[in-house]
């Protein structure tokens, strides 16, 4: 579906919660995810690439809905209509000994 | 929406990002389309990070050297965004004598070409990585290659250009290419038809179908690259690393993460099925890797994987040219897995192509009709 990134969303306006850290793993702040969609991040995955938001140990697991209702309110947008960003394996953070194993059970 | 613009950009990845900032600093009216939902989505935000010099064939070695020399030092700043550049060189690892006879191969290729790059020893490669295990005993050493963010270099060139006024759109693909009255003129879409005096194709292997339409091909095919991202682990080395046999690459980013590439050999028989999905051996692969090279990262923990598609050239060299036989028609693709490091020059040089019909680094060597049969 087409999204015109030079759509008017409006100004950004500071907020009083805009110090509260919404992404724990990486320490992002509700202010910074807001910030990022008037910068053009209209999507959750960029707003992931560019801020790191999701990105930590947790995946997302955490944040992710919590970010994507931030930028939809930004957007003036249903939540509904933002893709989560992309799911990655592994499932739970993994040593390399363990993944590079070619053959037998873990010990 | 402004379906009329003096240039129009396929593809929103880092070349086209860069080439929209650097014409919208020219106040050139520039309109981007990007056919997937996210600016950045290809091979710009799926690579490992490299800028680098050393290894690249001498044909691309002017554009790399002039980025690293004029570009790159001064992007954060000058895009007002930390793109986590890093220049603290490349280290191409080898373990037996034929690695050697490779590196040495590079090496002397690109001395040749003034790059500042050698071979050094078992001792020297440890006194610049300590942690490198004792099955490597050659280099080729680059002090002046490194290292940047790609997600973040590239949403900061759409950022800025964004806010210098160039007009973005996602989710618009490109269908077909119109010629008017001999020139290259209209693009369509499923949402309408994008008029530009002069239209650029920056959209990595898709461009082969889009240039088609006009009758223009470029030898090129996908490989798969796949990376995986450790948890952040305590500094280790600042180097930018690859090795001859290029079976691993990456480096430790700011963050604190390592990101690593590797290959299992299949990359060339893969078919695109229109996923970027991981194969279920090639991160397996790249950790038994790394392993040999870092054995005090086997208990690092991967927190991620993924892949993206390169859009590899006949002959391993990117596409940057005017095309004569459609006037107003410009071509940027077949990056050969180079896009990132050499995009912010790619940008700025296919924008002073575009608008000023003249290059500050000589684009002959990347014209799309280069390619000619063996006999």
């Amino acid at each position: 579906m087409m999204n015109d990134r030079s759509r008017d969303i409006g100004p950004f306006v500071p907020a009083p919660d805009d110090d509260m850290i919404v992404c724990r793993c990486e320490e992002i702040t509700k202010g910074e995810i807001r910030r990022a969609v008037h910068d053009g991040m209209y999507t959750v995955t960029e707003i992931r690439r560019w801020l790191r938001a999701g990105m930590g140990l947790c995946q997302g697991q955490t944040c992710s809905k919590l970010v994507k209702g931030i930028a939809a309110r930004e957007l003036g947008i249903s939540p509904a209509l933002l893709e989560p960003a992309s799911s990655r394996a592994p499932m739970r953070p993994t040593e390399m000994k363990v993944l590079g194993r070619e053959e037998g059970a873990c010990a | 929406m402004k379906q009329k613009s003096e240039v129009l950009i396929i593809g929103g990845g880092i070349i086209g990002c860069a080439t929209a900032y650097y014409l919208t600093k020219k106040g050139v009216d520039v309109t981007v389309l990007e056919g997937s939902d996210f600016i950045g989505n290809g091979g710009s935000s799926r690579n490992g990070g490299g800028v680098r010099q050393s290894g690249r064939d001498p044909r691309e070695l002017p554009m790399a050297m002039w980025g690293i020399r004029n570009l790159w030092p001064g992007l954060s700043e000058e895009l007002g965004a930390d793109v986590e550049y890093v220049q603290e060189g490349n280290l191409r690892l080898g373990k037996t004598e034929k690695h050697k006879e490779i590196l040495t191969g590079l090496t002397d290729a690109a001395v040749s070409c003034g790059l500042e790059v050698k071979m050094i020893d078992e001792d020297t490669v440890k006194e610049i990585n300590p942690h490198l295990s004792d099955e490597v005993t050659s280099a080729s050493w680059c002090p002046t290659d490194g290292h940047a963010n790609p997600m973040a270099a590239t949403l900061a060139f759409y950022r800025k250009a964004r806010e210098l006024g160039a007009q973005f759109y996602t989710g618009v693909p490109v269908s077909e290419l119109r010629t008017v009255r001999g020139r290259v003129r209209e693009a369509v879409t499923p949402d309408g038809i994008f008029e530009a005096d002069k239209i650029l194709v920056a959209a990595g292997y898709g461009s082969r179908a889009i240039a088609g339409t006009v009758g223009i091909d470029v030898p090129m095919t996908e490989r798969k690259a796949e990376c995986i991202v450790t948890e952040a682990q305590p500094r280790m080395f600042e180097q930018m690393l690859g090795t001859a046999d290029a079976d691993f690459y990456g480096h430790q980013t700011a963050h604190g993460s390592f990101v690593f590439g590797g290959m299992s050999g299949f990359e060339a028989f893969m078919e695109n099925d229109g996923t970027t999905t991981s194969t279920s051996y090639g991160a397996s692969c790249t950790c038994r890797g790394i392993m040999k090279y870092f054995p005090e990262l086997a208990s690092a923990k991967i927190v991620r994987t993924w892949a993206g598609w390169i859009d590899a050239c006949a002959d391993g060299v990117p596409v940057m040219s005017r095309v004569e036989e459609v006037p107003g028609l410009y071509l940027a693709c077949a990056f050969s897995g180079h896009g990132f490091g050499i995009g912010p020059a790619a940008g700025y040089n296919l924008a002073e192509l575009i608008a000023d019909g003249e290059t500050t680094v000589d684009l002959t060597p990347f014209r799309y009709d280069r390619f000619k049969p063996v006999i």
